[in-house]
């Protein structure tokens, strides 16, 4: 009975699919517009909660490094636009936060990352290739926040030249 | 299990015997309140193991959040190439409440830098690579907040508080022996 609810993430190799959800009161993100750069897809429960800001906020520190590797980062949630902009602006978020709100959850569900005994999404990554192909995917234990050395690996591996440039 | 991918080396900012069998790493943030909590215990927890445990720091300024961290890390670096980077180290931990730009100064002037250098220090981010470096290595070690610690190279996950801390380093000490 506990599992019925419980969906498999999405694996590497699968092609993404395709959505278009709010970024904004009047503003739209369709994934298939931003094919020919690295997509950084990060699922989170909910804005304000308490490990979520820290990953929010980790990820938004680290922004300049996924830029190096032309890597686009959008976080998804089910809160509505409002919410997502009060927290936005609270927090300093660089990036955009896409709102599964209506209906809900949907993306979240196409990906496999959705709770719905809870009513959110799991806390899960997804690093899209340039054709937006999953190339990697990661689901982290819900109160845990996953850091962003899984997200850079993938990067590295979709783009060896950036990384070169940053060893060397 | 995340694991240090950047050993200590000659940068680094190490206190405590060299020899000393169990090395205790933070990535911490000068303006974070948990640090804040963690620079009393780590303090503690290097007296009780004064023979034992040896400790570096490394920066990881979430600027976002916290503007006044990176400056105060710069600054901590300065101090750095004077010799006196854990008198610097201390000072801001007492007075995570006070670091604007005229605090660092002031704190710097205490250890000796003058006004016009710890102005450069932060008009012209003379330490920005310093820092930013060790915050990236951070940041490929599976560093999620502020503290983060390390000990003998492996991510600690539990708490913190002085006796737990004690106790994984402790353990970490024996492992030692016996492997």
């Amino acid at each position: 009975m506990t599992n019925t609810s419980r969906t498999k993430p999405l694996h590497a190799g699968t092609q993404a699919p395709d959505f278009a959800l709010p970024s904004g009161p009047s503003s739209e993100f369709r994934l298939s517009e931003h094919r020919g750069k690295p997509v950084i897809l990060v699922f989170y429960p909910a804005d304000w909660s308490p490990v979520c800001g820290d990953e929010l906020a980790l990820f938004n520190e680290i922004l300049p490094e996924f830029e190096r590797y032309e890597a686009q980062l959008v976080a998804i949630s089910v809160d509505g636009v409002w919410c997502h902009q009060a927290y936005k602006s609270a927090r300093h978020l660089n990036y955009t936060l896409l709102s599964d709100f209506e209906p809900k959850g949907e993306v979240s569900r196409a990906y496999g990352v959705y709770r719905a005994q809870d009513g959110f999404s799991e806390r899960a990554l997804f690093v899209l290739d340039r054709d937006g192909v999953i190339h990697w995917s990661y689901v982290s234990p819900v109160d845990v926040n996953p850091g962003a050395e899984g997200i850079l690996q993938a990067l590295d591996e979709l783009s060896p030249s950036v990384h070169a440039e940053a060893t060397s | 299990m995340s694991r240090l991918t950047r050993p200590l080396g000659e940068k680094d900012h190490i206190i405590g015997p060299r020899d000393a069998p169990v090395t205790l790493v933070e990535y911490g943030d000068y303006e974070c309140p948990h640090c804040g909590k963690a620079y009393p215990i780590v303090e503690a927890v290097r007296h009780r193991m004064r023979d034992t445990l040896r400790f570096a720091y490394r920066h990881f300024p979430l600027t976002q959040i916290h503007p006044h961290a990176y400056h105060a890390a710069e600054m901590a670096e300065a101090a750095g190439t004077l010799g006196k980077f854990w008198e610097m180290h201390s000072l801001l931990y007492q007075n995570q409440d006070a670091l604007e730009a005229d605090n660092l100064i002031e704190y710097a002037e205490r250890i000796g830098i003058s006004s016009q250098r710890a102005s450069e220090v932060l008009e012209n981010n003379l330490f920005d690579a310093a820092v930013r470096e060790q915050f990236m290595s951070g940041v490929r070690s599976g560093v999620n907040g502020t503290p983060t610690f390390f000990i003998n190279g492996v991510r600690h996950d539990g708490a913190w508080d002085e006796e737990s801390l004690l106790l994984a380093l402790q353990q970490a000490e024996m492992a030692g022996h016996t492997g």
